[in-house]
């Protein structure tokens, strides 16, 4: 039911009292606008770490060798080891819970110099000597061209995919690289591809997008590695944990190669499982704490909107005496300074959303508009935070002003006209 | 139209009980201009608060236009308040926020009527008692004489059947107090009762009876008749003084 003369009667009321009415929604204002602020805050930290990861397996692990830190089977301590192919192939024949294996080598990387050579042009990139399921863990796109795939491998092709930075340095702007030859380490590669990575997660350190990768098998014979690997990624079949898999692998491992089962520093490795559980839980907490610190701002801020009414009650005593007296009833009185206090906080928090997700908005803006990495990006609350915060304040107008509220129909119409001025 | 029996009330609880009205037996017809005086204590508030139904007794009856007012929710009492009485107070008690023509119009407001409507009786209203060009006022631009009949027409704009008055003249000076008075006067010629408090004789003396009030009990009533003989005893005990 619209009752269109209380509005006018309410809205009257109130901007009849300038002052007491902006100090009133000032602090519902300010709660609301703090809360949105730093949830979009906390947001935007979320999806700037997130976003740079969230295209990653997560489900994947990943092995090094270091050097031994125990002596055993007739080995000294210390001693330096490498992955054989024949590791690779005992995990892919004897492993069922292991779904993508890819090994890896490391070439030339790009703090050695330049390595890689196009007529005039001379770059130094990381060198990578990949599988195709690589990408199947983590993901880049083909900007041009093509990602390596079984045939390069089996066939020890001399192909590579670059990454854009890669081609920005070789190529010319405007020249496509597909099919041109890049020395790399006085060996030509065909570009067969321009790549751009889909995570900021780094294997191997240096600028992501400054990498060339060769197929794995192509590197081995190329620049005689023999049979080495140094690093391989795996990913657990969907169901099983990759912690459990990553146990059972150094397990075997250190069988294979005569090192101490209780070896801890000998075979490095890295779970994203749980470094993803400790983001997850990370984000959990800021967002948790967002909303502990932003109910409490809210709730500090209601409980002023309270408090002032309670003194407003104070000062509308005469008020709410003569109303009464000349025949409101207490209903209406009620009825009257609830929705005042409805009226106030909704329009107040309305406002407090408005401004605060306009500044996310802003900050948003300015964030995309930089081409710098970073990791504070998209501030953002969901519609389901704003529906929220909204429905709050509605409980919390009501709860606003119906203690003064009720205090107000128990002073009697006597009490309230001798009440002195 | 008004009729109480044997009236009492207490204010307080337990020992610290204040037994103001002792026990009022009171009729007042339709048309009477009736001033309850007494001296402050004697308990002519508390009884004019019950007659308003903006207090209750303790014990007795009291009826109003035939109703027996006793026990009454805040609702009914609203609604009878606003139906049957209109007020006027000693300090005026006008909505400081409101200007004259709202404060006047608000009663009918409570009774539902638009906005519109209400406005332009105020106005009628207002006109009646001379203060059409103050009507977009704030009461803080009037003077106390001009407040006060802001106020008695607000108390006459739901047409009530009875108008208290809580010491009308008490805030005002000696020629805008008659002037409040005769202005009450034509409201009582018109029909409507008129109850006021008082304690100035000489208002108390445009009236057709006087209530007096000692105690919590009423000392005598001095009848339309009676009053020019007490208006004369008045003037005596003055001359004394």
């Amino acid at each position: 039911m619209f009752d269109l003369d209380l509005w006018k009667e309410i809205i009257d009321a109130l901007k009849k009292n300038r002052m007491r009415s902006f100090m009133t929604a000032f602090g519902v204002f300010w709660g609301i606008f703090m809360l949105i602020i730093m949830s979009g805050a906390g947001r935007a930290l979320e999806n700037g770490v997130m976003e740079g990861i969230k295209a990653f397996a997560t489900n994947s692990a990943f092995f090094w060798t270091e050097r031994t830190s125990k002596p055993y089977e007739g080995f000294q301590r210390g001693r330096r080891w490498d992955y054989k192919n024949a590791d690779i192939q005992y995990i892919r024949t004897n492993l069922n819970d292991v779904e993508y294996l890819s090994p890896r080598l490391f070439g030339p990387s790009s703090r050695g110099g330049d390595n890689t050579i196009r007529g005039i042009k001379t770059g130094a990139f990381n060198i990578y000597g990949d599988y195709p399921d690589y990408f199947k863990i983590d993901p880049w796109t083909p900007v041009k061209g093509r990602l390596l795939n079984e045939i390069d491998i089996r066939q020890n092709r001399k192909v590579c995919i670059i990454g854009e930075r890669v081609a920005e340095v070789m190529f010319d702007k405007g020249e496509n690289p597909i099919g041109e030859y890049l020395k790399i380490n006085g060996v030509y590669f065909q570009v067969v591809g321009v790549v751009n990575p889909e995570t900021r997660i780094n294997i191997g350190g240096g600028q992501k997008n400054e990498a060339i990768m060769i197929p794995f098998s192509t590197m081995q014979r190329t620049y005689n590695m023999g049979d080495v690997v140094h690093f391989f990624s795996v990913t657990s079949k969907p169901g099983v944990p990759v912690s459990k898999v990553e146990t059972r692998l150094k397990e075997l491992l250190k069988s294979r190669h005569h090192i101490a089962p209780d070896d801890l520093q000998a075979i490095g490795s890295f779970n994203i499982e749980t470094e993803w559980k400790k983001f997850n839980s990370l984000f959990n907490g800021i967002q948790i704490l967002t909303w502990i610190v932003g109910i409490g701002t809210l709730l500090a801020g209601i409980i002023g909107v309270s408090n002032i009414m309670m003194v407003i009650i104070k000062e509308r005593t005469q008020e709410i005496g003569i109303q009464r007296a000349i025949g409101a009833t207490p209903g209406k009185v009620m009825l009257h300074i609830v929705m005042e206090s409805v009226f106030l906080t909704i329009l107040a928090g309305y406002i407090g959303l408005a401004l605060g997700v306009g500044l996310l908005e802003l900050v948003s803006m300015v964030l995309d508009s930089s081409t710098e990495e970073m990791f504070f990006r998209h501030p953002e609350i969901s519609f389901k935070m704003a529906v929220s915060a909204l429905s709050v304040l509605i409980f919390a107008g009501i709860f606003a002003g119906m203690i003064p509220a009720r205090r107000a129909i128990r002073i009697k119409p006597i009490d309230a006209l001798r009440e002195e001025k | 139209m008004i009729r109480l029996n044997n009236v009492h009330k207490s204010y307080g609880n337990g020992s610290n009980s204040l037994h103001v009205l002792k026990g009022i037996d009171l009729e007042i017809e339709q048309g009477e201009f009736v001033s309850i005086m007494g001296s402050s204590g004697s308990g002519k508030s508390t009884l004019l608060n019950i007659l308003g139904i903006l207090d209750n007794y303790d014990e007795g009856s009291y009826h109003l236009n035939g109703t027996l007012i006793k026990d009454m929710s805040e609702k009914q009492a609203a609604r009878l308040r606003n139906e049957l009485l209109g007020f006027v107070f000693q300090s005026f008690n006008l909505i400081s926020f409101k200007n004259a023509m709202e404060n006047v119009a608000l009663p009918l407001y409570y009774q539902g009527v638009n906005r519109k409507k209400r406005n332009k009786i105020a106005l009628e209203y207002l006109e009646k008692l001379g203060l059409l060009p103050w009507a977009h006022h704030m009461p803080n631009e009037l003077s106390g004489g001009q407040k006060q009949r802001v106020a008695i027409a607000r108390s006459l704009i739901t047409r009530p059947k009875i108008i208290v008055a809580d010491e009308p003249t008490g805030a005002l000076d000696t020629s805008t107090s008659y002037e409040v008075m005769d202005i009450l006067t034509k409201i009582n010629n018109d029909g409507i009762t008129v109850v006021i408090v008082t304690h100035e004789h000489d208002i108390a003396a445009m009236t057709q009876k006087i209530i007096r009030l000692k105690d919590g009990v009423i000392a005598e009533i001095i009848k339309n008749g009676e009053l020019k003989e007490w208006k004369h005893q008045y003037n005596k005990e003055l001359e004394i003084a």
